[in-house]
């Protein structure tokens, strides 16, 4: 019986005869549970104009040492799960070709305001309960499905959809929070996801929940903690523009913008 | 064992100039601000400090008005010139970015993405102030140093 699936050696075997380049990564490798020891490994991998950081990691692991500790799931950009710095500056590896990044050597290390679980892989908990904090979903207290009033679903305008959709692409890799330089003085600062996140309701016309959402972010440790250095807005790998989200909120806050 | 959540990058966050190479010219300005803010309050209360020599005397007073006649002296003053009209200018900017004007307006996001909140008016604001600090110390050292 044919086999559908290549066997992994001829896989293997293919990468490396059609590769002309190739690429040394440095690795930053550290295991916080058990030691503090920080140490830089480096590999030398073989690569193609369309290899991406994710590609490279992946080479890696599969040939040269199984032990690198890196968290992906979507490879596109969707899941949020690989984002790292790159060469000093947070980017998602799946979405970060080596071609696009100049150089012959490339480092990576995990995100910065994260506490490391292993190698380039950080536990995101803080980010995740800040985003649950601002309550990101449409709050009202009739039901989408009321059978007496005939509603099915709360209708929204495509205009109306034209305000929050931007904001609405987050994929809570965490990028924006590595960034941020509030963030890498104040561990509690609710941080530019979540602030994105807030506005992203707050501008959706379905909700009815703002005030309870504004009072989480208008706190000492909320949204006037931003300054704008905008390096948020810089790394965001889907367009949201946190920075723009913040400055919007703010308007709004204060009653200036509606 | 707890686990840990929350970590922070530190003061490395803030002062490594590579992070100005990588965020641009608006890190920068975010840098400055918080230094020249600094600077000036440092330099509020040196110089409430200093103008209360005049209580003591007018001996005392003109000693104290003494110490920004030295070369060094002058260099100080300029830098405060440099300080006040970099945070001042630059602030300005910030309380109107701050209340939503000026960041863009949202919008349907399309492939490659470039962030509308970090634009070319910001940044001309930013170019500008940079060159409006330095006409001033310029000046400020022309007068000084006449
Ligand atoms: C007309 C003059 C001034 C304007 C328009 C101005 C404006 C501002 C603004 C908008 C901020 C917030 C910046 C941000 O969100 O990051 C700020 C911060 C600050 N200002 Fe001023 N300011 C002025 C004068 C002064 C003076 C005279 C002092 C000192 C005595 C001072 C000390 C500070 C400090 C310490 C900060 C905090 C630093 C920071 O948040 O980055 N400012 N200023
Ligand atoms: S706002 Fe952008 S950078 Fe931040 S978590 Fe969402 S997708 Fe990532
Ligand atoms: S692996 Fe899913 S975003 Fe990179």
């Amino acid at each position: 019986m044919a086999t559908i699936h290549p066997k992994l050696s001829d896989e293997l075997s293919q990468t490396v005869v059609s590769s002309t380049k190739s690429v040394k990564i440095k690795i930053k490798r550290s295991n916080p549970n058990v030691n503090s020891e920080q140490k830089f490994d480096e590999f030398v991998v073989p690569i193609e104009k369309w290899t991406t950081v994710l590609d490279v990691l992946l080479d890696v692991k599969s040939h040269l040492d199984h032990s690198v500790g890196v968290r992906y799931s979507c490879r596109q950009a969707s899941c949020g799960s690989c984002g790292m710095k790159i060469n000093g500056k947070p980017g998602l590896a799946c979405f970060t070709k080596i071609s696009e990044l100049d150089s012959d050597t490339v480092t990576v290390e995990p995100m910065d305001n994260y506490p490391v679980v292993r190698d380039l892989a950080v536990n995101m908990d803080r980010m995740i309960n800040n985003h649950k904090k601002v309550m990101p979903y449409v709050i009202r207290e009739d039901s989408e499905i009321d059978a007496e009033s005939g509603i099915r679903e709360f209708l929204q305008s495509p205009e109306n959809v034209d305000k929050y959709i931007q904001f609405s692409s987050c994929i809570k890799c965490g990028l924006c929070n590595s960034a941020c330089p509030t963030m890498a003085m104040d561990k509690t600062f609710v941080g530019p996801q979540a602030l994105a996140q807030a506005y992203r309701y707050i501008a959706d016309d379905r909700d009815k929940g703002k005030n309870k959402r504004l009072k989480v972010i208008d706190e000492s440790h909320g949204i006037w903690r931003c300054h704008f250095a905008g390096s948020c807005s810089q790394v965001c790998p889907k367009g949201v523009d946190p920075a723009m989200g913040i400055q919007l909120l703010r308007g709004y806050l204060l009653g200036i913008r509606d | 064992m707890e686990r840990e959540t929350g970590a922070r990058e530190g003061l490395k966050g803030w002062l490594n100039p590579s992070k100005i190479g990588k965020f641009g010219i608006e890190r920068l300005a975010w840098l400055l601000m918080r230094l020249t803010g600094l600077g000036l309050l440092a330099y509020f209360i040196g110089h409430i400090y200093e103008t209360s020599h005049i209580l003591d005397g007018k001996a005392v007073w003109d000693k104290s008005l003494e110490m920004t006649q030295t070369t060094e002296g002058h260099l100080f003053l300029a830098l405060v010139i440099g300080m006040c009209v970099f945070h001042t200018g630059n602030g300005i900017r910030l309380m109107i970015a701050q209340m939503g004007y000026g960041v863009g307006k949202a919008e349907r996001p399309d492939y490659p993405y470039k962030p509308q909140s970090i634009n070319m008016k910001g940044k001309a604001c930013i170019y500008a102030t940079l060159g409006m600090a330095a006409l001033a110390m310029w000046y400020g050292m022309a007068v000084m140093f006449a």
